[in-house]
């Protein structure tokens, strides 16, 4: 079964949640690996080198340099045929795109799937993580975001893909790109890194997020918030973990003044390790963290700074 | 201008929620009901985009069983115009939302349409887009801002990494994210008001949709569960813990 998998880009290098992706579609197929972008070449050839990947589509035209959906759409419409699962990472990109492409070809996608169990079965969380549906489509075609934690990244294979040119569909002209403002950081992305550290409530406002920074820069960590830290204005939305925010499962994630409130434990529970300092020995978030401390955090965090100094 | 928000009546977030024993779903008797809280976040919008005159009607539409209608009541004490409600008992899959929503709007003939990301029981994040699609109208989704001239939207997104702001030619279609506002609480003379505005009832076979269910739930299941670990005494325990026992760091 041909699977087609919608790569995530800059134009200049492959966004990591498309490495999981692939690994999910290698699950179900031979994969072709769809890269629309603008001077994206090197992404391209990034992707052929991947093991799983065994064909490339590359479609590079000005109109694709960002990835407006009314544009990215009729694109894999056109090529949707020859597939019969159609995969795109469960990011803000994949969210936005795919279904809008599953509601023209008349498929009821399946949103973040974390599991295969046959071509047409899937696991998939709801209710932020509470319950696993496991459901079965009845759709010819298969349209899947795929949540990027749930599956490994895929590595560099043996082969070189071949890449072959397709054109572009026309031009929708019915969106404009205008700017992006990205959060500039030098510690890992949140959904890559392998500790996070992150701030709730507790912080009380957002300078105090440069302790947690401190301690991040010594472990090489990202540093992350719950929904009530990004409500209350501490730190931007894009550091929010959580149902509605980031879904992470790092090797340690350290959760600093956070209660454990159900939408934060969503997008952190299946972390390896997970550390919780709350000050309240009743926080919901002592349940299912390895280790607690029961601490001040403008106590213990600075001396969790000094102790890792040593 | 004429704008359109789509409301869902869903369990309320603050409800832990259960599997039913049987694992067919999730228990709903004596649940708390409420109003999506990104739809909350739609309807203030369209509210505020009524009230600085940018458009002169807001409807607000839910789908779902009888008890939708309270939903909608509420919307209108928030500053909706009237509602209406498209009532059926069954399971209402993302995709049979949209073409629902479709044949209002081609009724309707809205400038605007506000949904919210996504809701929070199945978490699938579809609907908005794929009621542009179904349209052919573009889509600025999980707004964070969101200004309106010359008939264009622009919309300002919050994506991984950061915000991009895209410029979007109206009629168009918006789904909301957190930031774009803090919903009102209605007033009490709102909401006595509300009691008497109108709310039309239809229903999929009048809009002639066929909302047959493209998935079937095999079963529903609760998530592994973490067990809680050790309370550490002090720092130190906490990172010879982590230095020796876990070896994370």
């Amino acid at each position: 079964m041909p699977i087609l998998v919608i790569a995530e880009h800059n134009n200049a290098s492959l966004k990591g949640a498309t490495l999981n992706t692939l690994t999910a579609a290698a699950e179900l197929g031979p994969v072709t690996v769809l890269v629309a972008g603008s001077a994206c070449g090197a992404v391209a050839d990034e992707v052929a080198k991947l093991s799983g990947t065994v064909k490339v589509l590359l479609a590079d035209n000005d109109q694709y340099a960002n990835p407006l959906a009314e544009n990215f759409t009729p694109l894999i419409i056109s090529l949707a045929e020859d597939y019969t699962h159609i995969l795109a990472p469960a990011t803000t990109f994949g969210k936005n795109l795919l279904p809008r492409v599953a509601a023209l070809l008349d498929v009821q996608q399946i949103s973040e799937i974390t599991a295969i169990h046959d071509a047409n079965t899937f696991e998939r969380p709801v209710y932020a993580g509470n319950a696993i549906a496991t459901v079965q489509s009845s759709d010819p075609i298969k349209l899947l975001t795929v949540r990027a934690t749930a599956f490994e990244a895929a590595i560099a294979g043996n082969t070189v893909a071949e890449i072959m040119p397709i054109d572009a569909t026309e031009d929708i002209n019915q969106s404009k790109f205008i700017s992006t403002e990205l959060t500039k950081s030098d510690r890992p992305e949140l959904t890559q890194a392998k500790i996070i550290i992150s701030g709730g409530r507790g912080m009380q406002n957002g300078e105090n997020f440069a302790m947690l920074e401190k301690v991040a820069d010594i472990l090489g960590a990202a540093v992350g918030a719950s929904r009530a830290a990004v409500d209350s204005g501490f730190v931007t939305n894009d550091y929010q973990v959580g149902q509605t925010g980031k879904i992470v499962a790092p090797d340690l994630y350290i959760a600093v003044g956070i209660s454990g409130a159900i939408q934060h434990l969503a997008g952190m529970k299946d972390s390896n390790v997970i550390v919780a300092i709350n000050k309240d020995e009743e926080a919901p978030i002592f349940q299912i963290a390895d280790y607690g401390l029961v601490a001040d955090l403008f106590k213990a965090v600075p001396e969790l700074e000094a102790e890792l100094n040593k | 201008m004429k704008i359109l928000v789509a409301i869902k009546r869903v369990i309320d977030y603050n409800v832990k929620i259960r599997v039913k024993s049987d694992e067919t779903g999730i228990e709903t008797s004596n649940v708390k009901m409420s109003m999506n809280p990104f739809d909350e976040i739609a309807v203030e919008e369209g509210v505020r985009l009524r009230e600085s005159g940018v458009a002169d009607e807001l409807i607000a539409v839910s789908i779902g069983p009888k008890q939708s209608q309270e939903t909608i009541r509420t919307a209108l004490a928030m500053g909706a115009d009237r509602g209406v409600h498209i009532e059926t008992n069954e399971e209402v899959e993302p995709l049979a939302v949209a073409k629902l929503l479709k044949a209002l709007v081609k009724k309707e003939n809205p400038d605007l349409v506000i949904l919210g990301k996504q809701a929070i029981d199945d978490d699938s994040n579809q609907t908005g887009q794929m009621l542009a699609a179904l349209m052919g109208w573009p889509q600025g989704t999980f707004a964070s801002n969101l200004g309106i001239s010359d008939g264009k939207a622009t919309v300002t997104r919050e994506v991984d990494g950061g915000l991009e702001t895209i410029q979007i030619n109206i009629p168009a279609i918006v789904t909301t994210d957190l930031r774009l506002n803090t919903p009102r609480y209605a007033s009490l003379p709102n909401i006595m008001k509300a009691k008497k505005k109108a709310i039309d009832e239809t229903s999929p076979e009048d809009l002639g949709v066929d909302i047959s269910a493209r998935l079937t739930i095999l079963k529903m299941t609760e998530p592994p569960s973490r067990q809680a670990g050790v309370i550490v005494e002090d720092v130190a325990q906490l990172v010879d813990k982590l230095r020796n026992e876990a070896k994370v760091i």
